[in-house]
């Protein structure tokens, strides 16, 4: 298969890549090429030039200052993975990105791409809002902040804009007490999930829920953080009996997908279930 | 609009104005000959295509050619020197195919696979290898080739 035809740019910094882009409302960015490329062979996009910031320093690169975890947006799901500050900073992020597709997409796949793309189904997303991570966007009038919360707009609709980039993605550092875990019950030919469910909670000395995030991929147009779980659970024992409760009574998934692989009743349920696995083992991590 | 691009392919020097559409799979296939590549599924899941990409295993259906400017690449005909690379004797010893379509890039994971994980358990090189599928041989003489590669070439 092949794409259609389109001009190459290959930009050595962010400003340059804006530059480009600004002057082109049909170009697109390419990072590692594992969301765009597929969907532009399949003709379902067709950009009439590409800017490919893959090469660009200023977008590579793991970083940990000021209780914060700085990841640039062209950071590989690989390296992501197997990064032992991103471990010890953000293990839910780590776990996130090894389990997107396989090794081979592991290598080439990024961060940035990632979020940027807005696949609901992948893996990411949830994981970025439940560590309540900020984006870093550049465009042609300077440099902003997204919070996750306000970066996912509806479905692969995000808050950049066509001359904006995503630079790079900043997580809060994990607290003592806490534990995370991603949980995802995966479509077995494609991967992507059916259902991804990211928890973090912090305990306080006595082991009772200081606080809880719990987050879902693949039930929604987006992202869905279901905040009404993670309050009811603060100051709970948090028992299975305790997230069982939390979840049955309090998860509602606004606009559940339904669609070939699993209906909407479907999904909610199964919501309910791989929520209540996720809460329960980053408990145990905690 | 032709880009040039410079790769290393299996350590020759090789120099090509390609169209920037031109995906590396059908590089390799089309301009260089070097078939041994398969186009399974083109659509990055079967593995079929996968090849060593500055050392790391790639899809090259989804690689542009010219994101691999500059790379490293090696492909199955690159991997024997003289005589067959371990990976590819102990696919041969051990029956690790049957038709042979998903042999060139399940032999590029699996040495992949190695070069992360020198010694696997049976369930990471089932894992390590969700990225490639054989619809032959139902995997397990190809588990079997990696285990006595592992011992090759750690030996």
């Amino acid at each position: 298969m092949y794409p259609s035809k389109f001009d190459y740019h290959r930009p050595s910094s962010v400003q340059e890549a804006v530059q480009i882009l600004s002057a082109n409302p049909e170009a697109k960015v390419l990072a590692g090429g594992h969301s765009l490329v597929p969907v532009m062979k399949l003709r379902l996009a067709t950009p009439t030039a590409l800017v490919d910031i893959g090469r660009i320093e200023e977008l590579q690169g793991i970083g940990r200052a000021n209780g914060s975890l700085r990841i640039g947006a062209c950071v590989t799901y690989h390296e992501i993975a197997n990064s032992d500050v991103v471990r010890e900073a953000a293990p839910l992020l780590a776990e996130a990105a090894g389990q997107i597709g396989d090794r081979q997409v592991r290598y080439r796949g990024t961060i940035g791409g990632n979020l940027s793309h807005a696949d609901p189904a992948s893996d990411l997303p949830a994981a970025a809002l439940a560590l309540d991570a900020t984006l870093h966007v550049s465009g042609p009038n300077g440099s902003r902040s997204v919070g996750a919360s306000d970066f996912f707009v509806d479905l692969m609709m995000t808050a950049l804009q066509l001359d904006e980039i995503l630079t790079a993605v900043e997580i809060p550092a994990a607290q003592a007490g806490s534990g995370s875990a991603y949980v995802k019950f995966e479509h077995p030919a494609s991967g992507y999930a059916l259902c991804g469910a990211a928890a973090v909670v912090t305990r306080t000395a006595d082991g009772s829920c200081a606080s809880a995030s719990l987050c879902f991929n693949g039930v929604s147009a987006t992202a869905v953080d279901a905040a009404a779980v993670a309050s009811s659970l603060v100051g709970s024992d948090l028992s299975d009996a305790a997230i069982e409760s939390a979840v049955n009574e309090n998860l509602s998934i606004p606009d559940p997908t339904g669609d070939m692989f699993a209906s909407a009743a479907y999904r909610q349920e199964l919501a309910k279930t791989i929520g209540a696995q996720a809460l329960c083992t980053a408990r145990d991590r905690a | 609009m032709g880009i040039s691009i410079e790769l290393e392919i299996n350590g020759a020097s090789v120099s090509k104005e390609v169209e920037p559409r031109l995906l590396l799979a059908y590089f390799l296939r089309e301009e260089l000959g070097l078939t041994g590549t398969k186009i399974g599924c083109d659509t990055s899941q079967c593995g079929s295509c996968t090849i060593l990409l500055d050392g790391q295993a790639v899809k090259s259906c989804t690689v542009l050619a010219v994101q691999a400017d500059g790379g490293s690449v090696t492909t199955i005909e690159g991997l024997a020197n003289g005589e067959y690379h371990p990976m590819q004797q102990a696919f041969w010893d051990n029956h690790g195919l049957q038709c042979g379509y998903c042999t060139p890039g399940m032999i590029i994971s699996c040495i992949d696979l190695l070069n992360t994980n020198p010694q696997p358990s049976e369930e990471e090189i089932r894992h390590g290898l969700e990225g490639n599928l054989c619809r032959c041989t139902g995997y397990h003489n190809i588990v079997r080739a990696v285990q006595a590669a592992a011992e090759t070439m750690n030996g």
